[in-house]
């Protein structure tokens, strides 16, 4: 056929599948009942979010007193468990946006999921400034609006501001990249509902989308023009979130190394929270022939570098922490690895060090249980980095009087449980309700990377067959945009 | 206008590709194609031009750098200079390496939302707008082409068909509009 991709790369799309089977296995999970599974994990996870909502409603009553924090130490898991969960938003548009950028046909399988994970991994991280501010109603403050207090603007020297942008424009232009793709396959799903309920709530959420050739002209410009905003977006959202600390005069926050080392520590978490999910999501909704093994290696290998970049800069740190010659930057380095948080130290270098090292043999990244098992350890490993780096630096300050500890109170513990479980929520929603693989798009590479067309065991066309095949001039193929 | 609207539905995006082909050579005019996804290289055998979208992401992102600029500097310099440690504030330069971040930001904000608002203002894709697609089932696996009489007014209906037959198409319809 036509369309062939080298022979030597594995099949994208296992066993034989037509167009026609690709929009069956996406949409039944959807108009089928849900499993009884499906409702026991959503009610689990739906108790645990509503205790975690019932402890923020406690905070806002209370005030923030009632987290673990002291004078010294005032920044812990609020801040940690923030980090925490952009981090793991980062995957998602890094897979949907870069590896458009650079024409990689395996993400068509992931970045739907992948980009759903994002934006609720965002929303949970968007919570907890805004109940750090004690006061949630009045989160609008941190917005240049006209005022009464004489025209007192928000400080634009703040990196705690830049956060304020940079998160909110993730959030939105994730949203949107996530929703354009969506349409038209809301729309395949509207056209083969028969319930009149669902038909009438799909046909809003496609938007009257009917395929025509100017719309997908547009579509794929549109989708390549947001990939080439959203790469840099992608880079520049957790360099900020860096910034809050590297810009402080914390030893150990004062590091011009922090923005590299923040986005690939960014996107190894966000990589390992969508091997988490997906390898339990390809099961379960019996996707298995697009998202295998193949995908799985990919993003490991993703995982092992970006781990391996995360592991070159603690080492790093550390060697600019002795050489400096500053002794409280020296000493803030021993603390981490001698002082009375080692356990945290260590358990972040044993998870994010050592773990994604083992990905350099072909056996261990290609094995679908290893994956899983290490993909929760490098999210553990991440949390304890996040920790390590805020609460160990400012829990020794300068002068030892002043020196604590920071024990986290139920509340704190309440918070972080219940936002794993309103992500959960979210997440168990959008597998239930949504397409969970961009299946229009997938068709497209069906033909190139689908396994019965590339060892030619799919039939051919009658129509081809009858007359011979006409798609050799495949010139005009090569300026296009996807 | 009364007009005479042919669809022929194809089963294969390559088939339906070289039907168009062959169709447009002989001078038959495509009104629409209706496709599950992107058939690349339908656009200019159709004569569907590239889109100018591009065009105008670029300038929402000039709006939203403008926008930035002028209101930071009205902020942070005019309205209410502030002393933090003696930095420097008096002027927009002095302090212009702090305004980078959010500058960057929100010219991606305004060009990513600028763009897809004009995108589906468009395509006229919006919550509620009904479907349009001649069969629902172009958006899972078959593809149709659109013929208009009033744009091939040189071949007759049953002309038009015959040419059809030749392309390997799987089902035709007829519509009156009026």
């Amino acid at each position: 056929m036509s369309h062939k991709e080298a022979a030597i790369r594995e099949p994208l799309i296992l066993g034989h599948k037509t167009y026609h089977e690709i929009t069956e296995d996406v949409c039944k999970p959807i108009e089928d009942k849900a499993p009884r599974m499906w409702y026991i994990l959503f009610a689990i996870a739906l108790i645990i979010g509503l205790y975690g909502v019932g402890c923020i409603f406690y905070l806002l009553g209370t005030g923030i007193g009632v987290w673990g924090l002291n004078k010294t130490v005032g920044w812990a898991w609020d801040i940690t468990n923030f980090v925490w969960w952009v981090g793991i938003g980062h995957a998602g548009t890094l897979i949907s946006a870069v590896l458009l950028l650079f024409r990689q046909k395996w993400r068509m399988a992931i970045n739907r999921s992948a980009e759903a994970m994002t934006i609720f991994a965002v929303f949970m991280a968007g919570l907890f400034p805004l109940i750090h501010m004690g006061r949630l109603w009045v989160g609008y403050w941190t917005l240049p609006l006209p005022n009464h207090f004489g025209s007192l603007w928000v400080n634009f020297n703040s990196p705690l501001l830049w956060d304020v942008f940079a998160i909110s424009t993730y959030l939105s232009v994730s949203l949107v990249f996530w929703y354009i793709g969506l349409i038209p396959d809301f729309a395949t799903i509207r056209d083969r509902m028969k319930k009149p309920v669902p038909k009438k709530m799909y046909n809003i959420l496609s938007f009257g989308w009917s395929g025509r050739a100017k719309h997908w002209n547009r579509f794929e410009l549109v989708s390549l023009v947001l990939a080439g905003v959203a790469t840099p977006l992608v880079f520049s959202v957790h360099s900020i979130v860096s910034f809050d600390f590297a810009t402080s005069v914390i030893p150990g926050w004062h590091t011009t190394i922090f923005p590299p080392y923040f986005v690939a520590g960014a996107v190894f978490s966000g990589f390992a929270m969508v091997q988490t999910l997906l390898l339990v999501m390809r099961k379960a909704m019996k996707l298995e022939a697009y998202i295998h093994t193949k995908h799985v290696e990919y993003m490991n290998i993703v995982i092992m570098v970006t781990g391996s970049i995360v592991g070159v800069a603690y080492l790093t740190e550390l060697f600019v922490s002795w050489y400096s010659g500053v002794e409280y930057e020296a000493y803030a380095f021993i603390n981490r690895a001698t002082g009375p948080y080692w356990w945290a130290y260590w358990s972040m270098m044993t998870c994010n060090v050592i773990s994604p090292q083992l990905m350099w043999f072909r056996k261990l990244r290609r094995s679908l249980l290893f994956t899983f098992v290490i993909s929760i350890v490098v999210n553990i490993g991440m949390w304890f980095e996040r920790y390590v780096i805020i609460v160990t630096s400012i829990h020794r300050d300068y002068l030892p009087s002043s020196w604590s500890m920071h024990f986290p109170s139920h509340i704190d513990l309440g918070v972080y449980i219940g936002t794993i479980g309103l992500f959960f929520v979210f997440f168990l929603l959008f597998a239930r309700f949504f397409p969970v693989l961009a299946l229009n798009e997938l068709k497209t590479i069906l033909k190139s990377s689908g396994e019965s067309y590339k060892n030619d065991t799919a039939p051919v066309h009658p129509y081809f067959a009858k007359n011979g095949h006409a798609g050799h001039d495949h010139h005009d193929d090569n300026n296009h945009n996807h | 206008m009364a007009d005479t609207v042919i669809y022929a539905m194809y089963d294969d995006d390559d088939v339906l590709k070289d039907g168009a082909k062959k169709l447009v050579a002989k001078g038959v005019k495509v009104a629409e194609v209706f496709s599950p996804f992107p058939i690349h290289g339908i656009d200019p055998i159709i004569g569907v031009k590239q889109t100018r979208l591009g065009i105008m992401a670029f300038l929402y992102g000039l709006t939203g750098l403008m926008l930035a600029t002028i209101g930071m500097r009205y902020f942070m310099i005019e309205d209410w200079p502030m002393d933090i440690g003696g930095k420097p504030n008096e002027t927009y330069l002095d302090n212009v390496l702090a305004f980078i971040p959010i500058s960057f930001e929100f010219t991606v904000l305004c060009a990513a939302h600028g763009m897809a608002i004009t995108y589906l203002l468009r395509n006229k894709t919006l919550p509620g707008m009904p479907a349009q697609n001649p069969d629902p089932r172009t958006t899972d696996d078959k593809f149709v082409m659109e013929f208009r009489m009033s744009e091939n007014s040189q071949f007759t209906t049953a002309e038009l068909q015959a040419m059809l037959n030749e392309t390997g198409m799987i089902e035709l319809d007829q519509k009156e509009i009026h």
